[in-house]
């Protein structure tokens, strides 16, 4: 058993916020509540593995992987043959409580899309998004940067400010 | 990029963040304890309960109660504590605490004279000490005992002053009456809760006037 490991309900009331904010910008703000629930479910499972390790940094890790398995559980579903293969799977359910910038965002590949996620959602520091992703503090500023890119060349974000 | 387009899409990306706000966050977290009882990972549960005397604690595992918190505690460092000797999956979760606010508040209310509750004596440590507490609920509401009688019926007539020290660290206050044991000569001796809290206790009962 784990030694100086907080009461569980502390590290969940310290990681809520930014771990919600991260999952709607991930899944959307439908699917955010399940993912968020699952997420915390695992994290209490593996609790006593946190020792030593950034607690944000591993809540996020869990985070992502449940909303990696969100994505492959959604296209798992099927999906009319004539779609096309290149357009990112928008989903018609989360459109509508957040811009379309953040749209954008989920189109990204995945680990950009999670490093800006992390980054501007839940207000993560590099290192902690290092951590999170199990890269260089280097290669997880290269992900955000990466990310903006890409978005600025699609156009993203132009019209959004208000 | 300029870095001029770089900071108007950070702004942008962070103006229009689809963020959580405070209540949703709570609400979302408050439905984690529900979940992780059904799912089997949840070791302790705990819930507060507002009596005469004060905001209490509750706290119980699977085998029952674990850890009261009496009033003048804080809440905080009592969950803490249960983190730390019993298991760090502790969350809020009132309802699995329900059987045992009840009984309390029955005390509170004068339609409870000894609790019927299962027991989880983990938080106590030792021997004497178990032996001790196990042993108080013999004590009957309206009646002491004092601290040597109780080494005495633990099993160590002459370890009053240990007895003392079990007394002291009861975890299950109340429902385990360490306040029915009070000094030889009338004086009532210390309690966790404070001596007011104590005095208050044994005149509900009966015992003072």
């Amino acid at each position: 058993m784990a030694k100086t490991l907080p009461p569980f309900q502390s590290f969940l009331d310290e990681h809520r916020g930014p771990v919600l904010s991260f999952l709607r910008s991930m899944v959307g703000p439908d699917d955010a509540d399940d993912c968020f629930q699952e997420t915390f479910i695992a994290a209490m499972r593996a609790y006593d593995r946190l020792d030593g390790q950034h607690p944000r940094a591993w809540v996020m890790t869990i985070a992502r992987r449940k909303a990696i398995d969100h994505h492959r559980a959604r296209k798992r579903r099927p999906v009319p043959s004539d779609k096309l293969p290149e357009q990112p799977t928008h989903d018609r359910t989360i459109a509508d409580r957040d811009s379309g910038l953040w749209d954008s965002v989920r189109a990204l590949p995945p680990k950009q899309r999670a490093a800006v996620s992390m980054r501007y959602a839940a207000d993560l520091g590099y290192a902690e998004i290092a951590a999170a992703l199990d890269c260089s503090e280097d290669a997880a500023r290269r992900s955000v940067h990466e990310g903006l890119k890409r978005l600025r060349s699609e156009g993203a974000g132009e019209e959004a400010r208000t | 990029m300029t870095d001029r387009d770089l900071k108007t899409l950070e702004e942008a990306l962070r103006q229009s963040a689809p963020l959580a706000d405070d209540d949703e966050a709570v609400g979302a977290a408050a439905a984690v304890a529900g979940r992780a009882d059904d799912a089997g990972v949840l070791d302790v549960a705990y819930g507060t309960l507002d009596t005469p005397l004060g905001k209490m604690l509750v706290a119980t595992t699977g085998r029952g109660l674990v850890r009261i918190g009496l009033p003048n505690a804080d809440v905080d460092q009592v969950i803490e504590r249960v983190a730390r000797e019993v298991s760090p999956r502790v969350l809020e979760l009132p309802r699995r605490t329900d059987v045992a606010r009840r009984e309390i508040e029955e005390y509170f209310g004068g339609r409870r004279k000894e609790f019927d509750l299962p027991i989880d004596w983990s938080m106590v440590h030792g021997d004497f000490a178990r032996r001790l507490l196990r042993g108080l609920p013999r004590v009957r509401y309206g009646e002491t005992i004092s601290y040597s009688e109780a080494a005495r019926r633990a099993g160590s007539p002459r370890a009053h002053r240990a007895a003392g020290n079990a007394l002291a660290s009861n975890p299950l206050a109340i429902v385990v009456p360490c306040h029915r044991v009070i000094r030889s000569g009338g004086d009532l001796g210390g309690y966790g809760g404070g001596p007011d809290m104590k005095e208050e206790l044994l005149r509900m009962e009966g015992f003072l006037d």
